[in-house]
């Protein structure tokens, strides 16, 4: 899990110490606290302070602390317990549970991966949600149009998924290497412009489904839909596809590709010192371009999954939020594939698990954005970590290389 | 980006302005052949377009329509677009091409409308007002960037702030009144905004991603209370709407009164915001020394200036802002809170203030365009124009991009913005 010994091996040295933090904080070259404790820890203390929030928001237990501490008490705890209780039962608690788990981890891994990669170049890809959407409406336009046998159709859409993303993600790529426009600026924008086109072509009578008034796509054809690894269980509610092999591969792929290629390589020399990589002979330009295509790509097939693999079809709002969690993901798992798998794990398992929640008891599933951005802030900021459990944190932040100015 | 003074430019112009003056040329150009083709010939034998001025409740009520001849307009747009874009190709306007360019625009909308407007009556008032409100909230997003980003520390939080302040605008307003309400929006603001302080100022975390933590966080856990509370207690989300303020003779102006002196608190606080703000940043001392933390914010420790002081009370002040900006949605706008009901307005914001070149009047002049084209797709139904609406909803976005990517103008934030001081 740690890549503190392999890829410090391999990866140029840093030209100054001074941007060190970005790479700390994203994740290149930590030693194992920061790569393993940090997270752990993390989660911990995010997962106790959601508690508090449960427990600051349950009204009728506050109004009974004046006249009954003891019962405002057992209540608080109740309700917490429940909460904790299904969030467990519904992520690892049965075979459906297991299965859900993995079909919320599939798209996150994919998004992970994609925002994970950017950061190992040095690129903040916030436009995973847009790359996406843009991927799984590729990927639903082959699904429906083109009619194939199943060999040549799945990996046809899954493939359109890639190329929708990869372009959607290579155009800021390509504004940033050309004209200097920063990639955070401009994939925030292209997510909203993704945002509308998904909301117009939804109404064209090209994607619109027959007949229906409201925004949802034709249906996918069977021979497209990502086959189901428990189908002979005969199991409607075991949803898992073989999407999750998909992301091992991918999460495989990116490693192999980061860690084992010259073009990995190279990727990561531009994200640790731009200057050096040009200098060493590479094209800044395209690299740049090839990484935010390679991320765009990524997102695209966590869109092909939600689509081939769970509700073949596209609808509004069906990319939920797997945009903006890749992000909390990626930097949970220190942007390294197999740290964004376990991240991906987890936080699928919190979704699953959260929708128990929000059916089984009052709290809702956005309990869960909270737990993530409250992640989040202990992995940026270890000095609270530290602060809280009294542990070394491995190394010390130094300065972040983000800014508009490039 | 070639960085040039306005006194080299007047003299002397590099490669990239004469590139980028020969784009916004020939981008004339092609609009005036748009606006000839499409609006012109296209809307041949349409008959006029009628522009209400007024509404039927202004005192000068019979105040006459402006009529148009649409195609006849179009024509005449089109000639002084093409004489736009041959003066910018042969010689250029100099340090005016950014007021050319929006008078172009203006232009070129007022054709498209007498098109989109032609043979029925429309109310341009009513739109302009629309307009004007919605740019509300865009452009205290905008501001409250701007006063971020001036001290070099990125605000991709104003999302958040927006929220969070319309948020417990609803709660407080519905228990205490309007203007607790705004006094609790704009202290959220300030809280959110000092967490953001802290964390990138501070820890000096990366402030990008503080900022997406901060949105994801207020999205969150407004959503979770919202659904956990609210919902069953209908009562503590049923705020009171301030009524608009009719400024006394200024609001009986026909046209322009009710536009700009008929609003309500919020639409007057930006446009005192503006100025203040102005005069602030550029012709005081407090304005003088933090742009200079945002620009060299060495230089400025050396000359003795509190760089961490100043990022500190700036960014708060900048959360005020745009806390109070999400107010406009209770107080200003419906009275109730739904999740995620800034829907990226946040980011609209975040647009307008690279838009308007990290100035107050930038920001706001782009926020009120940005505005405009969010009022104008509420009416483009109406008038059954064949555009869809999502396309005019993607124009501030596609603009910001442009802008960003330098094909017209350049945008330049400050020399320092998103870099922590370590102080030596």
């Amino acid at each position: 899990m740690t890549d503190s010994g392999e890829p410090q091996a391999t990866a140029p040295e840093p030209g100054d110490e001074g941007a060190s933090f970005f790479r700390d904080l994203t994740g290149v070259g930590l030693d194992w606290r920061a790569a393993v404790l940090v997270p752990v820890l993390a989660v911990i203390t995010a997962l106790i302070a959601s508690m508090l929030v449960i427990a600051l928001t349950d009204l009728d237990a506050l109004k009974m602390w004046g006249s009954d501490p003891g019962g405002a008490l057992s209540a608080t705890w109740a309700s917490i317990w429940g909460a904790y209780k299904a969030l467990f039962v519904g992520s690892v608690g049965s075979l459906r549970a297991v299965s859900e788990t993995l079909v919320q981890a599939t798209p996150l891994i994919f998004a992970g991966l994609s925002v994970a990669i950017g950061f190992r170049a040095g690129l903040f890809n916030i436009g995973g949600q847009g790359q996406l959407l843009v991927g799984a409406m590729f990927s639903v336009w082959v699904g429906f149009s083109i009619h194939l046998p199943v060999y040549l159709h799945l990996p046809l859409a899954i493939l359109a998924g890639a190329v929708g993303g990869a372009i959607w993600g290579a155009i800021p790529g390509l504004l940033r290497a050309r004209t200097g426009a920063h990639e955070v600026i401009t994939t925030i924008m292209m997510n909203f412009i993704a945002l509308r086109l998904v909301d117009y072509y939804l109404k064209t009578s090209w994607f619109q489904a027959e007949g229906r008034d409201d925004p949802v796509s034709r249906a996918i054809d069977v021979s497209a839909h990502m086959p189901r690894l428990f189908g002979f269980l005969e199991r409607s509610d075991v949803r898992v596809h073989i999407g999750i092999l998909l992301a091992f591969a991918a999460a495989y792929g990116v490693y192999w590709l980061l860690f084992k290629t010259t073009l990995g390589y190279e990727f990561r020399a531009v994200g640790l010192n731009p200057h050096g990589a040009r200098y060493a002979g590479m094209s800044v330009t395209w690299l740049i371009v090839g990484v935010m295509a390679v991320a765009g790509a990524l997102a695209g097939l966590a869109g092909s999954d939600r689509v081939l693999g769970v509700l073949y079809r596209a609808q509004p709002g069906f990319a939920g939020t797997i945009g903006f969690d890749a992000i909390a993901l990626a930097l949970l798992g220190r942007s390294h594939p197999w740290g964004v798998v376990a991240a991906g794990l987890l936080f699928g398992a919190l979704r699953a698990g959260g929708q128990q929640m929000q059916v089984s008891t009052d709290i809702s599933l956005d309990l869960i954005l909270v737990i993530q951005a409250l992640v989040v802030v202990f992995i940026a900021a270890p000095a609270l970590i530290r602060a809280i459990y009294r542990v070394k944190t491995g190394r010390e932040a130094e300065r972040p290389t983000t800014g508009w100015s490039t | 980006m070639v960085d040039v003074t306005a006194a080299t430019a007047s003299v002397m112009r590099t490669p990239a302005e004469i590139r980028r003056s020969r784009r916004l040329g020939i981008t004339y150009l092609v609009l005036a052949g748009f606006v000839l083709w499409v609006f012109g010939v296209g809307s041949v034998g349409d008959g006029s377009a009628a522009f209400k001025l007024v509404r039927p409740t202004d005192r000068f009520k019979d105040f006459p329509d402006l009529v148009l001849p649409a195609a006849g307009m179009a024509f005449v747009i089109s000639a002084a677009l093409a004489a736009l874009g041959g003066i910018q190709l042969t010689r250029g306007f100099k340090k005016l091409s950014n007021v050319i360019l929006a008078v172009a625009s203006v232009l070129f909308i007022l054709a498209f409308l007498g098109w989109a407007a032609a043979g029925s009556s429309f109310s341009l008032v009513g739109m302009l007002d629309e307009s004007v409100k919605r740019s509300v909230p865009i452009g205290m997003g905008a501001m409250a960037g701007v006063m971020c980003e001036r001290v070099a520390v990125i605000n991709i939080a104003i999302e958040g702030m927006l929220l969070g302040g319309a948020f417990v605008a609803a709660v407080v307003g519905s228990q205490f009144g309007s203007y607790w309400a705004l006094a609790g929006a704009t202290l959220t603001g300030v809280a959110l905004a000092w967490v953001l302080a802290v964390l990138a100022v501070r820890y000096r975390v990366d402030q990008i991603i503080v900022g997406v933590v901060i949105n994801v966080f207020v999205l969150g856990l407004t959503s979770f209370i919202s659904q956990r509370i609210l919902n069953q207690n209908p009562h503590l989300n049923n705020a009171v709407l301030l009524r608009p303020i009719k400024i006394p003779l200024l609001g009986d102006i026909p046209f322009f009164g009710q536009i700009l002196f008929q609003q309500n608190i919020f639409v007057f606080t930006m446009f005192i915001l503006v100025g203040v703000l102005t005069y602030g940043l550029f012709h005081t001392k407090w304005g003088l020394r933090s742009r200079a933390v945002g620009e060299h914010p060495k230089a400025a420790d050396t000359l003795g200036v509190n760089v961490y002081r100043y990022r500190y009370v700036n960014v708060m002040m900048g959360g005020a802002i745009a806390g109070f900006g999400g107010a406009f949605y209770i107080q200003g706008s419906v009275g109730r809170f739904d999740e995620n009901m800034t829907a990226g307005k946040g980011f609209v914001g975040l647009a307008a203030m690279i838009f308007g070149r990290w100035h107050p009047i930038g920001a706001v002049a782009a926020a009120l365009v940005f505005g405009f084209a969010d009022g104008l797709q509420g009416k483009l139904a109406i008038l059954q124009t064949p555009i869809p609406s999502e396309f005019l909803a993607m124009a501030p976005y596609l603009a910001t991009i442009i802008v960003v990517a330098g094909v017209v103008g350049t945008a330049r934030p400050p020399a320092a913005d998103g870099q922590p001081y370590v102080k030596e």
